[in-house]
This record gives structure tokens, sequence and C-alpha cells, in this order.
């Protein structure tokens, strides 16, 4: 049983002009086996709540904690993290040239799990889980997410998570830029990591597309660097039908452009 | 069709990348009429301004630029080659050398004026080398200056592979000679393991026959100056030259590359991917790509690439290709040059993962190297260079 708890984050983006707070306050506890969606507009700091948590340099947090089962991870470096429990499926993949998919995954597995992994066992588990997310199996020799689809990096990001078997797990956008097919492969990826592990989920998304398919037990509406609401999955319901203009003001076009 | 582009790095960070894409020059004068000559006396001594020595730290040259580095010693040659090739050690008068190429700066004329003998390294016709050849060089020792001269020679149809393994200190000048018979293909990597008192200059000329494959590659590690210049001409149509480069300077190396590749003959083609790493203060490398297209080289195919990767503050990496086309009727021609600091979006996606920063960090350097490591087809040679930049990395504590 395991715990994140965010507990009134500010968090500011380190821009050129000088520091600007996106995160205004955030409260929230996950439990293991608990999925919470966050859903906002475009703008409203759902990316930067993710990539604060997991230590991006970018974002500088400002006052508040995030404690893993009681450990404050923001006194940890970014691998620390990872090492914790912690897992950010990224909205962009970022390609690594030169380093194969199948090192990364191993090299990653050995940091988190303390010592590789058996050789015959690991080359059975990653073929298993690549072919659960329709992954064929050349991409283990190809360069991490370089030349990539969009759908394919999302799948890989999705393998990351069956492979590392994080405590809690943060999926940002991980349903953007997939077609139907893709978003059924890497929704059933979830459901499997979530049905084989007892974690908590932290699904970020702008649609309640996915919700159809990744079934949330809570709804968080996030809007202008805070959680604004919460629900069950009826909310996301009621944000389908009647858009984020109720939570932000009437300032959702605004929002959006940003 | 032209196709000429300056690149940034790849990656998405562009808050945190600095880019010096290297913005493509004409030469005032076109390479095409540079001045040569085997006499060192045809020389004016440089000064440092000029194009050919403008990066070069002229008071480094320990004298070999103006006349006063005198020969007090010599480099020792140990050739462990294949059973079916010929080694000689022969003297200046021998009528093979000095067809490759003639010496284009002072130091390679002076080297050319100076050296006493030569080592002819030759692949009898249609001969297949069962082995790759290694001839070392060992420096003439701390505080000595010595001037070589050496030539490998392929005879048509012949094949081989060939290791340079420049190694130990003091001051070296050379010429190197590359004779590319009709058809023949050769292999060839030069590594500059010195010493870090080391300062070797040398030009490198390639000449490649008819329908002739030459794969070059030079590695450059050690040493307190190293400039290397690398010519490539085509005698006759058909030839194909890669040209491959990999060099890690640290703390106050300088590491200088200027390539020149001449088409001067039809359907020829040229490929030239450099890469490097500085780390430390006052690292400095220079990577000079110059590929002339004459009127008469219809159909030439080429391109050239470098990139840099700066590791640490400090260091300095200048990269200037240069494209001259005289002819429209080619089938491509292009560069790409760009320089940038480490990737942080790259650390951080592979930390996200629980890998620690210093792997992370590894796993991204040899990423970068890959590429060219991958086309060195001499396992043992592969197999030093991944340790040599496992080395270099440990050393800097990246």
């Amino acid at each position: 049983m395991s715990s994140l708890e965010i507990k009134d984050l500010h968090a500011s983006v380190v821009t050129d002009e000088g520091a600007k707070e996106i995160l205004k306050g955030v409260d929230l506890t996950i439990n293991s086996g608990e999925i919470h969606a966050i859903m906002g507009p475009n703008g409203s700091g759902k990316s930067t709540l993710s990539y604060a948590i997991a230590g991006h340099p970018k974002y500088q947090v400002t006052s508040g904690e995030v404690l893993l089962d009681g450990e404050n991870v923001l006194d940890m470096t970014v691998d620390e993290r990872g090492r914790a429990g912690l897992f950010l499926a990224m909205q962009y993949p970022v390609e690594v040239p030169g380093v194969s998919m199948s090192n990364f995954l191993r090299t990653a597995a050995t940091s988190v799990r303390g010592e590789a992994p058996k050789l015959r066992h690991w080359v059975k588990e990653v073929k298993d889980e690549m072919s659960k997310l329709d992954i064929s199996a050349d991409f283990a020799e190809r360069s991490v997410n370089e030349g990539f689809s969009g759908g394919e990096k999302k799948r890989h990001e999705i393998l990351q998570l069956g492979l590392l078997k994080p405590k809690m797990a943060i999926l940002d956008e991980t349903d953007s830029g997939l077609d139907v097919d893709a978003l059924r492969v890497v929704s059933k990826g979830v459901n499997d990591f979530k049905a084989s592990n007892d974690a908590g989920i932290m699904l970020i998304t702008h649609y309640s597309r996915i919700l159809k398919h990744v079934q949330p037990d809570f709804v968080h509406v996030f809007s202008e660097g805070r959680i604004v609401e919460s629900g069950g999955p009826e909310l996301a319901d009621a944000l389908e039908e009647s858009g984020y203009v109720r939570f932000t003001g009437g300032k959702q076009e605004e929002a959006a452009a940003r | 069709m032209t196709v000429t582009e300056n690149t940034v790095p790849a990656g998405s960070a562009d808050h945190n990348t600095v880019a010096e894409a290297a913005e493509a020059t004409v030469p005032a004068v076109s390479k095409g009429e540079r001045f040569t000559s085997y006499d060192v006396r045809a020389f004016e001594v440089p000064g440092g301004r000029e194009e050919n020595w403008r990066f070069t730290p002229m008071k480094r040259l320990r004298g070999l630029h103006d006349g006063s580095a005198v020969a007090n010693g010599e480099v020792k040659v140990d050739a462990d080659v294949a059973s079916e090739l010929r080694v000689e050690t022969v003297g200046r008068e021998d009528g093979r050398l000095g067809v490759a190429g003639v010496p284009s700066d002072r130091i390679a004329a002076q080297a050319y004026s100076s050296f006493s003998t030569a080592t002819v390294l030759t692949v009898p016709k249609e001969t297949k080398a069962s082995a790759p050849s290694v001839i070392r060089l060992t420096g003439p020792g701390e505080g000595n200056t010595a001037y070589g001269h050496l030539q490998v020679r392929l005879e048509q149809f012949a094949e081989a592979v060939v290791v340079l393994d420049h190694q130990g200190s003091g001051t070296y000048a050379d010429n190197v000679e590359f004779v590319i018979g009709d058809s023949a293909k050769l292999t060839v990597v030069s590594v500059q393991d010195w010493a870090d008192d080391a300062v070797h200059v040398s030009e490198q000329h390639l000449k490649l026959g008819r329908d002739a494959t030459l794969k070059h590659t030079l590695v450059t590690l050690g040493g307190d100056l190293v400039r290397i210049s690398p010519t490539a001409t085509f005698a006759d149509k058909g030839g194909d030259v890669e040209l491959l480069g990999l060099y890690f300077s640290d703390a106050g190396q300088h590491q200088e590359h200027r390539l020149f590749v001449d088409h001067a003959v039809p359907n020829c083609k040229s490929n030239v991917v450099y890469k490097g790493a500085l780390q430390g203060d006052g690292a400095h490398s220079v990577w000079i790509g110059d590929v002339l297209i004459r009127a008469a080289a219809e159909a030439t195919d080429t391109f050239e690439l470098n990139r840099n990767l700066v590791l640490t503050e400090g260091a300095r990496a200048d990269s200037v290709p240069n494209l001259e086309i005289e002819t429209g009727e080619i089938e491509g021609a292009g560069h790409a040059s760009a320089t940038g600091r480490f990737d942080d979006e790259q650390l951080f996606y592979l930390q996200s993962r629980g890998i620690v920063e210093e792997q992370a960090r590894r796993l991204v350097v040899r990423g970068f190297f890959h590429e060219i490591l991958m086309k060195i087809d001499v396992p043992e040679v592969r197999e030093r260079l991944e340790a040599a930049i496992e080395a270099e990395l440990e050393a800097v504590g990246a």
C-alpha cells in the first residue's frame, strides 16, 4: 500500500524573463489502486504538475510538499525519484540518438530493481510486454524514440510502465495524438498494469475519451494552477457536456490560446 | 539537385541548447587555386592570420612552421602486417614517393623537405590482405623533433585494412600518402593517441584510382596540439571516399581536422562524417570541411556533416564547412554542421527512469559516437575506442 501526497504545491517555470508561477497550491492524495483523472484546459498547469513531481530542472518548486509513502520526493534527485517508485509517462517522450531501446530498457530496469534482471527471463519479459502493446520486435534495436511516430512513442512509454512497475504512475496526456486503435491498445496496457500491480495512477488529460477505456475512481478539474473541483467519474461526463467554461470563469478561450 | 543545410542540434531543448550552426562561407580564394609545393622554401612563414592558420595556436607549434624545429630524433615505425603485404624502408630518391599529392602548407612541405627515410607499404595487385595491418608510430620522445613520410599503396584490385597507431611523446610532422589503384579497396583508421605533450602536424594525401573505394577514419584522442589535413583527390571516374572522424578534446588540447575533397572528375562520391566531444577548460576543436566540385565533375554526389558535443564550460568548437560548386550537373551536394551543449532533456528523460546522472551522461555520449563507431569495421580498433571513450568520461567524472 503506497500513497502520494501533494500538499499546497507551488511551482514556477524558469524562463529568460524570470520565474513565473504556474502551480498555485495543489492538494491531492493518491493511494494504491486508485486512478485519479486530472482534467483541465490547455495552459492550466497540468503538465507542470507532472514535471514538478518528476523533478524537471525547468520547474522550481517554491513551496509545498510531495510525499511518497511519507518521504519527501522534492529532496530527491530525478533518478532517486524514479528508483523510489515514481514514473512519468511523458507527453513528448525525448529522442536519445544512438542508444538502443533494449539497452535503455535494461539499464532502467537494472536501476529501478537494484540488480540486473536475469537475461533469459528479461528477454521473455520484454517480448511479452511488447506483444501486448503490438510493438514489433525490431523496435528493440532502434534508438530510443528516434523516428517513432507519436503513437509509437506513447506505446513505448506504457511499455516502460509495465516493465518498471512503479508505485505511482503519472500519465501526462498519454491519449493525445492516438488514433482509436492505438488508444485501445494503450488503455489496455494501463489497465493491465493496474490489475497486476498495486499502484496508483494520475491520469492527466484534456479530453474525456480515454476515460471511456480507463475507468477513473476520482476526477479533478484543474484550472489556473490548482484543483478547483473534485468528484467521481460523473464529473467527467459533466465536463464532456458543458466544457471547462464554468470552472475557468469564461476564460477558456484565452487559456486554450496560450 | 543541390541541397545545402545548416542544422541545429536534434532534440527539443531549445531553451538549453546553445547552437552555433556554422555559416557556409565561400572562401575569398577558391580551394582549387591553393598553392602547393614540395619545397619548403616556396612557402612564406605563416604568421597565424592566414585562412589556413587562423585557428591554430602558432606558439604551440614549436617552430615546425618557421624552420626553427630541427630534427633531432626519429619516429619509430613498427609494422605488423598481413603476410601478403610488402613493407620497405626507402630513401628520399624513391620515385614512388609524392605521387598522391603535393604539400599544401609550410609544415607539410617542411616535413617533405626534411625526412630521411620513408616507409612504403604495398598491397600487390589482385591481393586481398588476410588480416588487418597495423603500423605503430612512436614519437621521438619529449623535447625531440622528427619528420617522417609514409606511403600505403594498393595496386589494382587489391584490398586491405590498415591501422596507423600514433603514440608517444615529442614533436612530429609528416606526410602520409594513400595511393589506391583502380578498383582497389582500402579501409584505414588513423589513431592519434599521443601523450599529453605531443605536437603532431600531418597532411594525409588520399588519391583514388578509377572505381577505387576508400574508407578513411581519423580518431584523435591525445596530444597537446594535433592538426591533420586529409586531402582526397580522384585520378579517374567512379571513386568513392568516406571520411569519418571522431575526436575527444580535453582541457588544454587543440585538435584540428582540415578536410579537402577535390572533385575534378565525373561520377565520384564523397561522404564526410566527423563527430567530436569536448570537455574541460581550453579544450579546442577545429573542423574545416572544404569540398570543391569542379566544372568537369559531373554527377558528383557529396555530403559532409560535423557535430560537436560540448560537455563542459570553457571548451570551444569551431566548425566551418565550405562548398564550392562549379557545375549544376551533380547528383547532390550538401553539408550540415552543429555544435550543441549537453541536452538536459535527454538527461531528464533517462534519469526519470531511475538511471543515475553519471550513467545517463555516458549513455548519451556513447550514443552520440555510436554512428561513427559502428562504421569502424575493425573490431579490435572499435573496442579500443569504446574503452578510450569510457576512460575520457571517467577522467572528467561525467
